[in-house]
């Protein structure tokens, strides 16, 4: 159980056509394993965020196998896909992106209201606490529209955490922090992989993050190139 | 998934916007109050035309009509029995209009079960006596009490109390015309003069008024017993029978049935007053078309309104998308909203639409032909409320149906790449 493959990449392969054919990812394979802490790094348009997009299982639209905790995606409803996101998938986007028409707290319990496993004080108990470790606890009840960037990318981070997800997939979650704020993510994230066990699968162009973390995946071009 | 937080955040989204929401809101109370309110007052209006005929008239009257015999002496010649036979100006003879075995036929009718009720007439020519000057007159001899019950005579009887006619003898209720003519007050003795060339003496009890002139000018209204004693007739004599029944439309049938049973002749009211249902019906299908159209440019208001939110909304939606909530659950968000603004829009409508309908009802409006009227009519019939909040839930389903398909559609990724 310790070392079982959480999510498994088999030969991706993605293009758009607008009007030329363009292959975004060529081939992409790779697996992680549960606690691994992993990081995606590679030129900008090199295609980071559509494999994150394919992962995350909201693009559908790509050749090759996936697998996420050794379940096959292909042929599985729009709904199934959906469950699978809010129980299994944590994201944060390359730019925070919360309900404005919710508090910070709201927006953390959300997927949790989707889940529905624990009451909604529980949830909310739950919320705050990944508030606090993020340092944020005094922002809980202001409207996400009024918090600073850093502060909704943070918020964006626990929304990701609140249904103990097996894998959280980050694009670029340090880009709008200041490096002090980047090293409480970094080590929140290292802490969920070594004491909870989860995996984590960061796209970053930030090196010295990248260098921290145990595995370096390098795309370039729509290839990995580096592991 | 709990239908709390999917409603929680159809909320949310509505208070965003709720300018917006409030005017499609608006747009529905108003529909839904006009539709009523129109519905109401047309269909109020529609009974008290009818009611105008309707009500006092029979639904059958039985009669006999004064026809020359159909079979001529010609006819039972022999000599002439296989030839067509011509005459010309052929007059009747001896036929009275006197019904026989009236009591009978009466009883008989009484005891028929799709009966309402049964009053005899009788009909006398006379003329009013204005010093030298002799007015036509019609004097209807009739059962107060009955024609009271059966056909909303008191309403008609303007001034003095109907019951007189049956406890003070020789008494008279005036046409409102014949008496502005004769200059006639209640208590004043007034002389008629029958065909046959008699003269009676009748105290004026009451006036009478049916709102059409002509009527009110020449008809009035004496006991059964005092017509009788005027035409010189016996107890027994009576003209007219005068039929309501329980079923208004089953009238020509039984009409047809009368006649051959009691071999008299017999007239159904849809027959003689045909071209009121007529304008019934018209009024009816305009006002319907009209609230309806209403109710559906209130849904179009809605669709615009939700289509425009989603709009609005696309990064909400994506991101509710990318944290698990599956399309089905972004429909059940934005039809829930349009089923608010339905279900908010169609309680204020009802509140409004009632209000609405209390003012017309309480606009005075009177008319001599309807005397007992002094509002406008508004019928409050609970069928107009029930059709105009079916049909607004309806509308409201489908406008919102079609943008939430929309928007349970939306691609995330597509979404979240734009930014
Ligand atoms: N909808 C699209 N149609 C056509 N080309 C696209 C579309 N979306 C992305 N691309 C192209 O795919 C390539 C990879 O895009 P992607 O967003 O994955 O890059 P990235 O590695 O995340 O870059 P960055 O570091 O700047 O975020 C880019 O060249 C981009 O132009
Ligand atoms: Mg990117």
């Amino acid at each position: 159980m310790e070392n079982s493959t959480v999510l498994e990449a088999r030969g991706i392969c993605k293009s758009f056509y607008n009007p030329v054919k363009i292959d975004v990812l060529k081939d992409v394979s790779f697996k992680l394993k549960r606690g691994e802490y992993a990081s995606i790094i590679g030129r900008s348009g090199s295609g980071k965020s559509t494999l994150l997009y394919i992962l995350s299982t909201m693009d559908t639209d790509f050749t090759g196998k996936l697998l996420i905790d050794g379940i096959d995606l292909h042929y599985k409803s729009e709904k199934e896909l959906a469950a699978i996101r809010n129980a299994k998938i944590g994201f944060v986007f390359q730019f925070h992106y919360l309900l404005n028409e919710f508090t910070a707290i709201r927006n953390v319990m959300l997927p949790g209201f989707k889940l529905n496993k624990v009451s909604e004080e529980e949830l909310e108990s739950k919320a705050y606490e990944y508030l606090k470790d993020l340092g944020i606890e005094n922002l809980a009840h202001k409207m996400a529209y009024k918090l600073s960037g850093g502060e909704k990318q943070r918020v964006a981070i626990a929304r990701a955490m609140i249904n103990d997800p097996l894998i959280i997939m980050c694009d670029e979650p340090t880009g709008n922090l200041d490096s002090k704020n980047a090293d409480i993510v970094f080590n929140i994230f290292k802490e969920l992989t070594e004491t909870f066990n989860k995996t984590l699968l960061v796209v970053t162009h930030d090196l010295i993050f990248a260098e921290k973390t145990g595995r370096i995946i390098e795309l370039d071009d729509g290839r990995i190139i580096r592991e | 998934m709990k239908q709390k937080h999917l409603i929680e955040i159809a909320v949310a989204l509505m208070l965003a916007r709720w300018k917006q929401t409030l005017v499609a809101t608006i747009g529905v109370t108003f529909s839904i109050a006009l539709f009523i309110s129109l519905l109401g007052f047309m269909e109020g209006l529609n009974q008290l035309l009818d009611g105008l005929v309707l009500n006092r008239t029979p639904h059958i009257r039985l009669f006999n009509d004064i026809q020359p015999s159909k079979i001529q002496p010609i006819d039972l010649s022999e000599q002439y029995q296989n030839y067509h036979n011509f005459i010309s100006s052929v007059k009747p003879v001896n036929t009275r209009k006197e019904i026989y075995n009236a009591q009978q036929i009466i009883h008989k009718l009484k005891n028929d079960k799709r009966v309402f009720g049964v009053a005899p007439k009788i009909t006398a020519q006379v003329f009013y006596n204005l010093g030298n000057i002799d007015l036509n007159g019609i004097i209807n001899g009739v059962d107060a009490e009955k024609e009271a019950k059966l056909f909303a005579f008191s309403d008609y009887v303007i001034k003095g109390n109907y019951r007189e006619l049956e406890t003070i003898s020789n008494s008279i209720i005036l046409g409102q015309g014949a008496a502005d003519v004769m200059n006639a007050k209640i208590g004043d003795i007034i002389t008629v003069t029958t065909t046959e060339g008699e003269q009676f003496s009748l105290k004026v009890i009451g006036f009478f008024q049916s709102g059409m002139a002509e009527i009110d000018k020449i008809q009035s209204f004496a006991s059964l017993t005092t017509t009788q004693k005027l035409l010189g007739e016996d107890s027994n004599y009576i003209s007219d029978i005068q039929i309501k029944l329980k079923d208004l439309n089953k009238a020509p049938a039984l009409a047809i049935e009368f006649e051959d049973f009691f071999k008299i002749n017999a007239e159904d009211i849809q027959t003689a007053n045909a071209q009121f249902e007529t304008g019934s019906g018209v009024r009816s299908i305009i006002s319907y078309a009209v609230g309806i159209t209403l109710l559906i440019v209130s849904g179009f208001g809605i669709y615009n309104i939700l289509n425009m939110l989603i709009y609005e909304k696309m990064d909400t939606i994506a991101i509710l998308k990318a944290t698990g909530y599956a399309g089905n659950d972004v429909k059940k968000i934005f039809i829930s909203i349009s089923l608010s603004i339905g279900v908010a829009g169609a309680l204020a409508g009802v509140f409004f639409g009632i209000l609405l309908s209390a003012i017309i009802d309480a606009i005075p409006f009177s008319s001599p032909s309807i005397p007992n009227v002094t509002t406008y009519p508004i019928d409050y019939g609970i069928q107009y409320y029930l059709i105009a909040i079916i049909f607004a839930m309806v509308t409201t389903f489908l406008a919102g149906w079609m943008p939430a398909k929309k928007a349970s559609k939306v691609d995330p990724v597509l979404i979240i790449r734009g930014k």
